[in-house]
């Protein structure tokens, strides 16, 4: 059931949360970017901001009105919060024979995103596979997971790096969520569609006391989304992916590979970036005396030759292994292993590659290369 | 990352601990100094043999662990690097000029004599080298800790593992995956900042990101670097002409065998 949110009772909403005992996140302006920051009003949100995004480059923009979510994602992702970027596991110490080992363990806190797109939803979707679901299991992660509350965003505009709809994660919220809301602005009118997904998102709409809303309300706002939809479905950066596996499977030596090394830096920015990513390290360190010693875990990358490193050197000592990695594990290896694609299309890697190198393109120089050389074996 | 058969057995004595300057501007020995609580530590593990910044007072060699400071420019430190490989145990350079010559090493792009010649009066009394040379030209070395000046909790982080037999954390990878793991938003990307950060060896935490600064290189070439496509990006679409790009690899690290190799050819003007 959708209701009537007046852009104006915003702030009830995250009071309301707030009041239910959460922290709340949301993107927020800074450094000239709009970041996942703590939020205690609406005043922190980017109202009348958007963004331009292109492989290599953002800038902030004044948009013509006063929308509160008129803009992609970010460089930041919501993994930051769930799946922390460096966290201590446990300490260690030793008396005479003895060594005493304490797992270190925090007290979750409550978090609620607010503001979490169609494609993040499924990337917080793919990250709970990998991190809460397979054999190895992140207890800080689950913990955080665990009481997390939502409220996601349907998106009305998109970046030009954005490609949801060929990843089919966008941009239309359809993941469960435990509020949805959906931001419209037509002449002077200005509110949100809102509904719950569960039953803490109904609670905190019982109390917001929220009519419900109008024929002319849903069409205006569903239409705002199918809108968008239909525009990214003819971008340049649409493409289809059903057979994304087979394509990189039949192609680990296209030429396009060492094409990309040449470019790629194996700065590890794409991974970093990339809501669903998941590496991690563990770091083991003692003090002076080596009577203490700690172990944390830090996010890590395809793109580091320590991540690959064995007895005797990385795995992957070049880029060119190092990007197939990345791509193949992305878009290939990662329906095997855990059931889906490993990207969502939000376009974070295009964006925050400093060299601009764009998935998408990479996707389709493979398969234009292959193309070439199958019509060069039929011409004998 | 050492040996095992140079491992440091737990000796019933302290380990010896020398530092050793060589042509340098001594920051990497201070921070050695600026280590203040720690130093106590330090000193409680180890016994400071030779550490002329800190007290003339000298304990012969050989020594179990040496810190190299500084670049060879001279033909008596040629002899005295030699003299100190023997001395020591372990040796580990610490800091640019150690690690890639130092910023004087600009003078192995140059002629050395004609400046001398313009900033001295006497230019006879200087007995140089015609290049500045990373320790590691002349002897094995058993770690490298990169840094213009380097991290002192790194320095703390090699010496507890060379005393504690493991590896150090000291990840070879590129500056922006400390920016990330920071939370900076990149300077690159959101601002249009050249930046040197992806080719860049971690180790200051992103300092200058952090504080919307583009990174100079100060902890020279990441492993695996690729300057030459960052090159081709700075000129192509951050506006950087070719003497800036050039500029920002003959920092610190000017003879890092990357960062040489790069700069060398962006001057000839060929591309990779
Ligand atoms: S691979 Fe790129 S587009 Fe896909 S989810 Fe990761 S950052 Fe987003
Ligand atoms: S793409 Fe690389 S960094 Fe990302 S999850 Fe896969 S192996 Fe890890
Ligand atoms: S990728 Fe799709 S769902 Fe994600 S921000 Fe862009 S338009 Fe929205
Ligand atoms: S694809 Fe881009 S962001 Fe990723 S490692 Fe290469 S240069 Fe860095
Ligand atoms: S600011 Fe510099 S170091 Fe940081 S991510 Fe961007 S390019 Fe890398």
């Amino acid at each position: 059931m959708d209701y009537l949110l007046h852009a104006s009772d915003l702030e009830r909403l995250i009071q309301a949360i707030y009041k239910d005992g959460y922290q709340i996140f949301g993107p927020t302006i800074n450094d000239k970017a709009i970041t996942y920051g703590e939020i205690s009003s609406s005043a922190d949100l980017p109202q009348g901001w958007t963004d331009i995004q292109e492989g290599g480059r953002y800038r902030l923009k004044r948009r013509t009105d006063k929308a509160f979510f008129g803009y992609a994602v970010g460089p930041h992702s919501w993994k930051k919060y769930l799946q922390l970027p460096h966290r201590p596991i446990w300490k260690a110490s030793r008396q005479h024979q003895d060594i005493e080992v304490i797992e270190i363990q925090e007290t979750a806190p409550k978090l609620a995103f607010l503001g979490v797109r169609s494609c993040e939803l499924h990337a917080i979707a793919i990250q709970d596979r990998v991190l809460t679901e397979g054999d190895y299991t992140n207890e800080n992660y689950r913990q955080r997971r665990a009481q997390l509350f939502t409220v996601a965003v349907n998106c009305t505009s998109a970046a030009a790096t954005c490609f949801c709809t060929a990843m089919n994660t966008g941009p239309e919220v359809k993941l469960p969520s435990d509020l949805t809301l959906t931001e419209v602005i037509e002449g002077a009118a200005h509110f949100f569609l809102i509904r719950s997904g569960s039953a803490s998102g109904a609670q905190i709409l019982s109390e917001l006391s929220l009519r419900p809303a109008g024929m002319r309300e849903k069409n205006l706002a569903n239409g705002r989304v199918q809108q968008l939809d239909e525009e990214m479905r003819k971008g340049p950066r649409h493409f289809d992916s059903s057979d994304l596996k087979e394509l990189l499977y039949r192609n680990l030596d296209s030429p396009s590979w060492d094409k990309v090394a040449e470019r790629c830096l194996s700065c590890a920015n794409c991974t970093m970036a990339c809501p669903t990513c998941f590496c991690s390290t563990v770091e083991d360190t003692t003090d002076l005396s080596g009577e203490h010693s700690e172990r944390w875990e830090r996010w890590d990358s395809c793109f580091t030759a320590d991540l690959s490193h064995l007895t005797g050197g990385p795995v992957r000592s070049d880029t060119r292994s190092r990007y197939r990695q990345w791509m193949t594990h992305k878009l290939a290896t990662w329906q095997d292993q855990f059931g889906s694609s490993g990207c969502v299309g939000c376009g974070r890697c295009i964006t925050w590659c400093p060299v601009g190198i764009d998935l998408t393109e990479e996707v389709r120089s493979i398969r234009d290369l292959e193309c070439k050389q199958a019509g060069s074996q039929e011409q004998p | 990352m050492a040996a095992d058969s140079q491992l440091i057995t737990k000796q019933p004595h302290k380990p010896k601990l020398a530092v050793w300057k060589f042509a340098s501007c001594d920051g990497c020995q201070l921070s050695l100094l600026d280590c203040e609580d720690e130093l106590l530590l330090l000193a409680q593990e180890v016994e400071i043999a030779y550490f002329m910044e800190a007290s003339s007072a000298v304990v012969e060699g050989p020594y179990d662990i040496s810190l190299v400071e500084g670049s060879i420019t001279t033909p008596a430190d040629l002899l005295r690097i030699q003299e100190v490989r023997r001395q020591s145990n372990f040796l580990v350079c610490i800091g640019a000029c150690a690690t890639a010559g130092g910023i004087q090493a600009l003078r192995n792009f140059a002629d050395v004599s004609e400046f001398t010649s313009v900033v001295y009066a006497q230019p006879a009394y200087i007995d140089t080298l015609k290049e500045s040379t990373p320790i590691s030209t002349h002897v094995s070395v058993d770690f490298e800790l990169q840094g213009c000046p380097i991290n002192k909790l790194q320095l703390l982080e090699v010496i507890s593992a060379f005393l504690n037999r493991r590896a150090p954390q000291v990840p070879p990878h590129s500056v922006c995956i400390e920016c990330k793991l920071k939370n900076n938003v990149c300077v690159w990307v959101a601002h249009g900042t050249p930046c040197m950060g992806p080719v860049t060896h971690a180790g200051c935490g992103a300092l200058c990101p952090s504080y919307n600064r583009g990174c100079y290189a100060c902890y020279g070439p990441k492993e695996n670097p690729n300057s030459d496509s960052l090159c081709h990006w700075w000129e192509q679409k951050l506006g950087a002409n070719k003497s800036t790009v050039i500029e920002n690899l003959r920092n610190f690290n000017a003879l890092a065998p990357h960062f040489k190799e790069v700069s060398e050819h962006r001057e000839r003007g060929d591309k990779a």
